[in-house]
């Protein structure tokens, strides 16, 4: 089955209901989740997968020769293939490698691909919208190795201005953007940029973290050379993430972390490092969570990715309208006002009231959101605020979850009056 | 709701929306501190005008939530007039008061009843400790300002 273009059986109300976390009450009321852009839930499927690993087919994976061993190095590499059909990687699951999160991901594409492909002078172009992940192990690298960080600002209407691209291309090696925002929920334009890129010998890099559970993904169509993600935010557990490149520039990269696992020989005068993805994956790998990974990408593709963004587009748009007419101004979206290449992620600013006190008001009844500058401070200073508080949502999410919101918006708003 | 009034209570929404002494005293001869919360990125900065002994004038600036702000106020009036021991004594008695009570009822608490009524309106401010993330934004400009005093010795 190719991404989930073909299914059709989507129902937010089946997936609320294969979701646990969803029942819990606080604070006498049911919870009203809307921080999937943070972490989102995990169905029951992905919670049982990793429980099922556990229960009877713990072991350590690769080397061993016992049945259950077998067992968790097919469970472990299946979610290695299921990550390669998901995101449509040309090379299949040889171009995927397991790390710790997105930001391990792009720790290992800053150490092993960086350090080895730019000198001095060399520009690594990013955002003015991108999460500190991809930023700050640019700045380490800067400090080494005397790279240059450029930033392709953003425009007042929250997207990227590329007037200028020409002038900001010049000396830039890699182009590393967020395909989506996890403030303003921009999706930019990811093929056009690899176009650039491209056409200025620079390579692409893609950050995921936000794109991947929320529309189709496909690295071959978009023409990337890096796409990064962490499972936490696509149904998956905590505690593991995705790096993919080509085969051929996977190989061609030094190892990152040292020590079991990702050796082909190691003699007493030196080591010799294994080729694939095991080179990048030093020590036990995360087996649970790579369980957990690959059933969630098997429910993912059960609901089709196109359904999932529909279904967030829609409820976008509603709670961007009602936003916008029911508090006379005095809520700001900082974020496109509309749903083109927008996703479902919607950044408040509630004039007079600090974005920490619309979280602890909103907690009163139930509803989760995120206050603060959620790892984009950047970007926070390009709009002149200190924090905002941000509701997202996700395939379980319903208009009724937005009721909620703007029910506990009203009363925050006239609290602080 | 009830938890919620708790933590707003009206001298607290009172000290945010106009807060008391804002504004910056010239430094030096007045001691500047700035505190800062990474976290939420709430900042304070808090000018010192102490002679002989005496916190004469305190003046504050920065931005942040309701609970920093208003504690922030809040402090100024409580501590603006003072000797720098009795100074002291209010920060400590304060930070008692944002120390979450032990969980068990039965077991012996280490730390004594705080006399609410010494502290005037800083009392206000005692709902904050059922919502332990916020004890941070309610004590940085008490650090801030125990900062200070430090630089004076
Ligand atoms: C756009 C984006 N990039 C990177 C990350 C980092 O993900 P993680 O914390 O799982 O490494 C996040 C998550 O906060 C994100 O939203």
């Amino acid at each position: 089955m190719a991404a989930g273009h073909t299914v059709t059986s989507f129902d937010p109300c089946r997936v609320r209901a294969d979701t646990p976390l969803l029942t819990r009450v606080v604070h006498d009321r049911t919870i009203t989740y809307l921080d999937s852009a943070a972490s989102s839930l995990q169905p029951r499927a992905v919670i049982e997968a990793m429980s099922r690993y556990y229960e009877l087919r713990h072991a350590n994976v690769h080397r061993g020769v016992y049945q259950t061993a077998n067992e968790a190095t097919a469970v472990y590499e299946g979610a290695r293939e299921a990550i390669a059909r998901f995101i449509n990687a040309p090379g299949g699951a040889n171009e995927i490698v397991f790390t710790k999160n997105a930001t391990e991901s792009f720790n290992l594409l800053a150490k092993s691909w960086g350090t080895a492909n730019l000198k001095p002078g060399d520009v690594v172009l990013v955002t003015e919208m991108e999460h500190h992940a991809n930023i700050v192990p640019w700045f380490q690298l800067r400090d080494v190795a005397g790279i240059e960080v450029r930033f392709i600002p953003v425009t007042d209407d929250f997207r990227l201005d590329l007037s200028n691209i020409d002038e900001l291309m010049k000396d830039v090696k890699l182009v590393s953007v967020t395909a989506m925002s996890n403030v303003l929920g921009t999706i930019n334009p990811i093929k056009e940029l690899a176009a650039i890129a491209h056409r200025c010998g620079a390579l692409l890099a893609v950050d995921g973290a936000q794109l991947v559970a929320h529309e189709v993904t496909d690295v071959a169509d978009l023409d990337v050379d890096f796409f990064i993600f962490s499972a936490h935010k696509m149904l998956g557990p905590t505690g593991i993430g995705v790096f993919w490149t080509r085969e051929e520039t996977l190989n061609a990269m030094p190892p990152f972390l040292g020590g079991g696992g990702m050796i082909a020989d190691v003699r007493i005068d030196g080591y010799t490092p294994a080729s694939g993805p095991a080179r990048f994956e030093a020590g036990t790998p995360p087996i649970a969570e790579a369980a957990g990974l690959g059933a969630a990408v098997l429910y993912l593709e059960s609901l089709g990715m196109a359904n999932i963004a529909e279904h967030e587009r829609g409820l976008t748009a509603d709670a961007l309208t009602r936003l916008a007419f029911e508090f006379e101004g005095r809520v700001r979206v900082i974020g496109p006002g509309d749903t083109v290449s927008r996703g479902g992620v919607i950044s408040l600013d509630v004039e007079g009231v600090h974005a920490h006190d619309v979280a602890q008001v909103l907690d009163q009844f139930g509803v989760c959101v995120r206050p603060g500058h959620h790892c984009a401070k950047p970007l926070m200073r390009r709009f002149n605020l200190s924090a905002t508080a941000r509701a997202s949502y996700g395939p379980y999410s319903l208009v009724r979850d937005t009721d909620v919101l703007l029910e506990a918006l009203g009363h925050a708003v006239t609290m602080f009056g | 709701m009830s938890n919620l009034e708790d933590l707003y209570r009206e001298v607290i929404l009172d000290h945010y929306r106009s807060p008391r002494n804002r504004g910056e005293l010239t430094s030096p001869p007045a001691i500047r501190v700035e505190g800062f919360n990474p976290l939420c990125g709430d900042e304070v900065v808090v000018y010192l005008d102490v002679r002989d002994g005496v916190l004469v004038d305190i003046k504050l600036t920065g931005h942040g939530c309701s609970i920093s702000q208003s504690s922030s106020s809040l402090m100024s009036a409580a501590v603006k007039g003072k000797t720098i021991e009795e100074v002291r004594e209010t920060i400590a008695t304060f930070k008692q008061l944002m120390t979450v009570p032990r969980s068990s009822p039965d077991e012996k608490s280490e730390v004594t009843p705080v006399d609410l009524r010494a502290l005037g309106e800083l009392a206000a401010l005692q709902g904050v400790v059922k919502f332990p993330v916020r004890i941070k934004c309610a004590m940085l400009a008490w650090n801030t300002l125990g900062q200070g005093l430090d630089e004076l010795a």
